[in-house]
């Protein structure tokens, strides 16, 4: 008995078959490439072990000699606000986060669902923010949070950095969206439901994978992208958020760079725990609407 | 569905909060930036209209310096994105053991918070006591140490390898995921015949490779153009100016020496370039979409 499958099934293995100077190949230039891609933090974690007089001193050395985890003690008390900077960057990314899809979720249905004059012009200039970046808009945008009275308060942090993640937000949840069925709103209208009701009772619930994954997204971009903000609108210690936050540890003399290292790794460590818990999601939610758009 | 009168209030009634927000903080803005460019303006309460005046301070000097290195460093900076991300993605879509944990392995750079990773490559740049200099040192190639931040051409380098090490990780999961969306038909067939893993990459993976590498050139290209956290934190522009870009320059002269008038009329010099990309963007993306259906 032939399985029709097994043609198939051995080309895929044949194909995928490499000789052995081809593996050798392979992993030397994946260790190349990730060498690049992860020297620094390497590099910062054994600085981070390294005592402050090994470090500053010459020749270089590459390996921690008597390396401890010391400098993950004494950081808390060089910095003693550094706690606080940790929950602030975790505050301004999680109420970007919850403005965001307030805004983005009832935005994506609209357009992944209705067919009106004029929307794709707007939804081409949702696409067109994405192309500025916060520093071109910094006079305007610190005249105006003088006005409201935002200045050295939280929201001149998070309103206008959620401005410049909805467009990337929009356009996953968008395209997540499209594929929801028209069929499940015909059914819907024919049972009498209103608008309202059907996208409250309907959609919602389906699409909550896709609103999970765009505010993973979200929050991770928030996270990482917090600075020209923070640096330009706000100037009270106890509102910084991270990336600002480490720079008390440049001191008036000499930077205590086993310290700031250790500090980062810290302040990492929520990025990275959503590296590896959310991977599924991430690389889905990373590469979904680019390339089948 | 029926498209009646009480479904397009309610579509634009879905649009208008995110509409009114992005009007408020982006539109709005935008437009203030054009008006305050022809202004005085500066800390002081009031200003007065000036005319062309800031756009003619802005080239009567070493400007187009400015604006020429803003090119080059984007240019060089995206090119080599694109070619580390093409060879990275290539290699990560080979079917070896390991390669899921290898693809979740190229991301740190991307989802850490950027200030962070930019210190890190700040002290490995340090000449006495970072890893560079100092691995060089062992291994003889230069004699005493290399402050790479201290000299205007290192330093130029050095802001572009920290951009391209920021940038790689999307451009390769893009990438990746481009080249998986490649029917693997196309391959068998090819395997069939007889053609090399070369000819079959040469000849089939690289074609269909191509509009994503497009499209990525030109979000890339804004990206970078629009760079202010890496060249800041690591030269805030210097040694003597050798990396301030556009954006560093008009950061400089805004919020540095508050000059807003000054300032914004560089911040619109800076938007018609990247409208320009924008409108590129949009024209190639839709011719692609054009040669797909053909």
């Amino acid at each position: 008995m032939v399985n029709p499958f097994s043609r198939h099934d051995s080309t895929r293995a044949m194909i995928d078959r490499y000789r052995w100077w081809e593996l050798i190949c392979i992993y030397c230039g994946i260790a190349v490439f990730l060498f690049f891609m992860l020297a620094p933090f390497l590099e910062g974690f054994l600085v981070s072990l390294k005592p402050l007089e090994q470090l500053f001193s010459s020749p270089y050395t590459f390996w921690p000699e008597n390396g401890s985890f010391a400098a993950y003690r004494t950081m808390w008390d060089s910095v003693p606000m550094f706690a606080l900077y940790i929950f602030n960057s975790l505050l301004i990314s999680a109420v970007s986060t919850v403005i965001v899809l307030v805004l983005v979720v009832p935005a994506a249905y609209a357009f992944a669902r209705f067919k009106f004059k004029g929307m794709g012009l707007v939804l081409g200039g949702f696409l067109a923010v994405s192309m500025f970046s916060g520093a071109v808009l910094l006079i305007p945008l610190f005249r105006l949070m003088r006005t409201l009275g935002m200045l050295n308060t939280y929201w001149a942090m998070i309103i206008p950095g959620a401005a410049f993640l909805i467009p990337a937000a929009i356009w996953l949840l968008r395209t997540y969206m499209m594929r929801i069925p028209p069929e499940l709103n015909e059914a819907a209208y024919m049972d009498g439901a209103s608008q309202f009701y059907t996208f409250r009772r309907v959609i919602l619930p389906i699409a909550r994978p896709g609103i999970v994954v765009v505010a993973i997204m979200t929050f991770i971009g928030a996270y990482a992208q917090q600075f020209i903000f923070a640096l330009t609108f706000n100037s009270k210690t106890e509102y910084m958020p991270l990336p600002v936050g480490l720079f008390a540890y440049f001191g008036k003399q000499e930077v205590i760079w086993n310290e700031l290292m250790a500090a980062s790794f810290v302040g990492i460590a929520p990025a990275l725990v959503i590296i590896f818990f959310l991977q599924r999601y991430l690389v889905g939610g990373l590469t979904a609407g680019a390339v089948k758009q | 569905m029926t498209q009646s009168r009480a479904a397009w209030y309610f579509a634009w009634a879905l649009l208008a909060p995110a509409v009114l927000y992005i009007v408020i903080i982006v539109a709005w803005p935008l437009i203030e930036t054009v008006r305050l460019s022809f202004t005085n303006a500066s800390l002081r309460r009031t200003y007065d209209y000036v005319g062309w005046i800031n756009y003619q301070k802005i080239f009567d000097r070493d400007f187009l310096e400015i604006i020429l290195r803003t090119f080059t460093w984007t240019f060089f900076s995206v090119l080599l994105k694109m070619v580390i991300g093409t060879f990275g993605a290539v290699l990560l879509n080979c079917a070896v053991p390991g390669r899921h944990v290898f693809r979740l392995l190229t991301m740190p750079p991307w989802i850490v918070p950027m200030a962070i990773g930019i210190f890190m490559w700040g002290w490995m740049y340090n000449g006495q006591f970072g890893m560079i200099s100092g691995l060089l040192q062992r291994f003889g190639f230069v004699d005493g140490p290399v402050a790479f931040l201290a000299y205007g051409h290192s330093a130029y380098w050095a802001t572009i390898v920290t951009d391209v090490w920021i940038g790689v990780p999307m451009v390769t999961i893009y990438f990746l995921a481009a080249i998986q969306s490649i029917p693997r038909d196309l391959y068998e067939a090819a395997w069939t015949d007889g053609a090399s893993r070369w000819m079959r990459f040469r000849r089939i993976t690289m074609p269909l490779m191509a509009p994503a590498v497009i499209t990525m050139s030109m979000l890339s290209l804004i990206a970078t153009f629009n760079s202010f956290d890496i060249i800041w934190i690591l030269t805030q522009g210097g040694p003597s100016g050798e990396t301030t870009t556009m954006i560093i320059d008009t950061y400089a002269t805004a919020i540095g020496s508050k000059k807003y008038g000054e300032g914004a009329a560089r911040a619109v010099v800076i938007c018609l370039f990247l409208s320009l990309f924008c409108i590129a963007y949009f024209r190639m993306t839709r011719r692609l979409a054009g040669t797909d259906k053909a």
